[in-house]
């Protein structure tokens, strides 16, 4: 064998030439870029580790009680994200549901009915909608959208109120003159606003996903005689079945981070609040933001932990989220 | 010259027919007519929101039931799923315009005052009038936050980005899904940790600078996920061109790549710094509210547009709303301009142009 090996191998051929030497200036330049690639991993993997340091004092004084406990009275050491958790999947929950079908529609007119000539507009305008600050989303749903859109939520609760989270108590559908801030700073409103806040980021990852599906099917489901709808059903939809779910996990973990806005609208209670559509609610991040400024240095360790909490939870669902979008687009490439 | 008897008649291929439109108008008659009528005697309703929330299933309902009179049923599924897409468009455009313009239409009556963008609020109580005051405080604070945050998120972030394309590995693959999860980052939880490694740790005071750098924690991610598909779309050929001609991969980065990616690098930077200049809640939580002119950004509370704004808007004085309605069409006016300047600059995506 090692004779073969040599007779393959003479002493006098030429040694294969090295196009860039070892070391050097490519040496360093990638060495810079590595540490430039770790600090930014640093970073992002350090935001765990400070919470959990910073949130460890008031973990362990709360124990297990801090995921089942609804108050937050720090001071007496009955604190804990049972409620906002809750409140936190509502909003959610409701953003989700406006901004599911939202998007959606949106992006297949933008892939498949709009004209040519505006559909780059409209993705600019969907980008556009996405660098709106939430504060100014937030502005709108507290001074305009929430009074102006009263009789959405006492429509819903009067002929739907016989299921259990849709009920509002407190009023008399058959007095005329009954308050109706009783639907304002609501789960409900928080879950509007949020909702087309998130909508956009849903927007772009689906178009993206449709505009995808290949030419040839297309033609094929049309010279097979479908329907612009039948070819959309049959080609678009389930090739870009995992920017669908892609998309909507990455604004549900949106929608779960989501602060000022939730605070600007809800009005705060510390109880589990399953009925959306009445005033009050929470969210673990809109109590970070409400308890800040008052917190002692005990109360910031339990806000750190609440953080931490939304922080998890946030990494999970875009974990799950860039998983599933990446295997949508495996395959492609610049070269080609 | 005639045709024989039994030429095949040209189809029609034209995509809207006469016909349809007439379908779709009077869809939209009955619709809103049936909307009158049933808010006026069956659901005591008022409202545009309320009207519309209502008027479209009407309006669906009649384009089906018109579209069925002449067609079967798969045409009438098509027709309502155009009708439908149409309309979630209409909508989300008709929300995008209301929610743009409502700042700027109800800032009108602070923005009218000079004085609104040469003072700061120290002097401005709670019941003076919108001559007196202005959010001078926050445009300085905002500038500088985000400058600070620019000044660490631009070098970092695109050198990562390089990374990112430059070499392969395990290594590599961990640190783009690490960044995909913190695209969506809570802001808020950005701001939890400057304030737990910078604050607590260090020993910073709450200042512009803690501000900053929790808007860059939380732009990081945004920047470099963008530089890199931008980078991901420069022709392998160019770079290969060059590696071919023998200049090493620094050159090959530094005088094809980045240029070649230059108008999207740009683009990606400035929709990042749109996003940080909106964020509130990590400047609420590291640098705190302060009525007053600060132009150190390393030293005492400093104050940016959106917590002004946050701020102004939440108190209870009606000429306090005012200042944070305009402190709302000023920031939204800014990230307009950063949009603008973004898309003005993009032009053609790379490696698109030759084809």
């Amino acid at each position: 064998m090692s004779d073969a090996m040599s007779l393959r191998a003479p002493e006098s051929v030429e040694r294969r030439r090295r196009v860039r030497p070892p070391g050097g200036a490519d040496w360093a330049f990638r060495s810079v870029l590595r540490v430039a690639g770790f600090a930014v991993l640093a970073i992002m993997a350090t935001v765990g580790l400070f919470l959990t340091q910073r949130g460890a004092d008031a973990l362990g004084q709360a124990g297990f009680g801090f995921f089942t406990t609804e108050e937050w009275a720090t001071e007496s050491g009955r604190f804990g994200i049972a409620a906002v958790l809750v409140g936190t999947l509502l909003i959610a929950t409701v953003a989700l549901c406006i901004a599911f079908p939202l998007a959606l529609g949106f992006a297949l007119y933008i892939s498949e009915y709009a004209p040519l000539r505006i559909r780059r507009s409209l993705i600019s305008l969907v980008d556009l909608m996405a660098a709106v600050p939430s504060v100014v989303y937030g502005l709108f749903g507290m001074v305009y959208l929430q009074w102006n859109a009263l009789e959405i939520p006492r429509w819903i609760s009067e002929y739907f109120g016989w299921i259990p989270f849709l009920r509002v108590d407190g009023v008399d559908p058959d007095d005329p003159l009954a308050s109706e801030t009783v639907y304002a700073t609501s789960t409900f409103f928080a879950g509007i606003v949020v909702g087309f806040m998130i909508m956009p980021f849903i927007c772009s990852v689906m178009r993206e996903a449709f505009s995808r599906a290949p030419v040839g099917e297309r033609e094929g489901a049309y010279a097979l005689g479908a329907t612009k709808w039948g070819m959309i059903r049959a080609v678009v939809l389930p090739f870009g079945r995992s920017g669908v779910i892609g998309g909507t996990m990455l604004g549900l973990g949106r929608a779960l981070g989501e602060t000022i806005a939730v605070y600007m609208i809800i009005s705060p209670v510390f109880a589990i609040q399953l009925h959306i559509l009445a005033s009050g609610g929470n969210s673990v991040s809109a109590l970070i933001a409400q308890k800040w400024g008052t917190a002692s240095p005990f109360g910031l360790s339990a806000l750190m932990a609440a953080g931490l909490a939304l922080f998890l939870l946030t990494l999970v669902v875009n974990f799950v989220a860039s998983a599933v979008v990446a295997r949508s687009r495996s395959g492609q490439g610049s070269e080609g | 010259m005639t045709l024989p008897a039994d030429h095949e008649v040209r189809r029609d291929t034209r995509a809207l027919h006469v016909q349809d439109v007439i379908t779709l108008v009077g869809a939209a008659v009955a619709a809103v007519a049936v909307t009158g009528w049933v808010s006026g005697r069956i659901l005591p309703i008022s409202g545009a929101i309320a009207f519309v929330a209502i008027a479209f299933p009407v309006f669906l309902a009649f384009t089906a039931l018109l579209t069925w009179v002449g067609h079967d049923g798969l045409t009438v599924r098509d027709r309502l799923a155009a009708v439908l897409a149409h309309g979630v468009a209409a909508v989300a455009l008709i929300a995008l315009v209301c929610i743009v313009a409502f700042p700027l239409v109800q800032g009108i009556d602070a923005l009218v005052h000079v004085n609104f963008f040469t003072q700061d609020m120290s002097n401005a109580g709670t019941l003076d009038p919108l001559t007196l005051g202005g959010i001078l405080h926050a445009i300085v604070g905002t500038l500088q936050q985000i400058t600070i945050a620019l000044v660490i998120t631009v070098p970092l972030g695109l050198a990562c980005a390089v990374f990112l394309n430059e070499t392969r590995g395990a290594f590599t693959r961990f640190v783009r899904t690490i960044v995909e999860a913190m695209t969506a980052l809570p802001s808020i939880v950005a701001g939890l940790f400057v304030y737990a490694s910078l604050i607590i740790g260090l020993g910073i005071e709450r200042s512009g600078f803690a501000a900053g750098c929790a808007i860059s924690v939380m732009m990081l991610p945004i920047t470099v996920r963008a530089a890199d598909v931008v980078i991901r779309l420069v022709p392998g050929s160019l770079r290969e061109a060059s590696l071919a001609l023998g200049a090493p991969q620094w050159r090959t980065v530094w005088h094809v790549v980045l240029p070649t990616a230059r108008s999207g690098l740009t683009t990606a930077v400035l929709l990042g710094t749109a996003r940080g200049v909106g964020e509130t809640s990590p400047v609420l939580i590291t640098a705190g509210f302060t009525p007053f002119l600060n132009f150190n950004p390393f030293v005492d509370s400093q104050v940016s547009l959106p917590l002004a704004t946050f701020t102004l808007v939440t108190s209870s004085e009606e000429t306090m709303k005012a200042r944070g309605y305009g402190a709302a069409a000023v920031l939204m006016a800014l990230v307009l301009g950063l949009f603008v300047l973004a898309r003005a600059i993009s032009g053609r995506e790379p490696g698109r142009r030759r084809r």
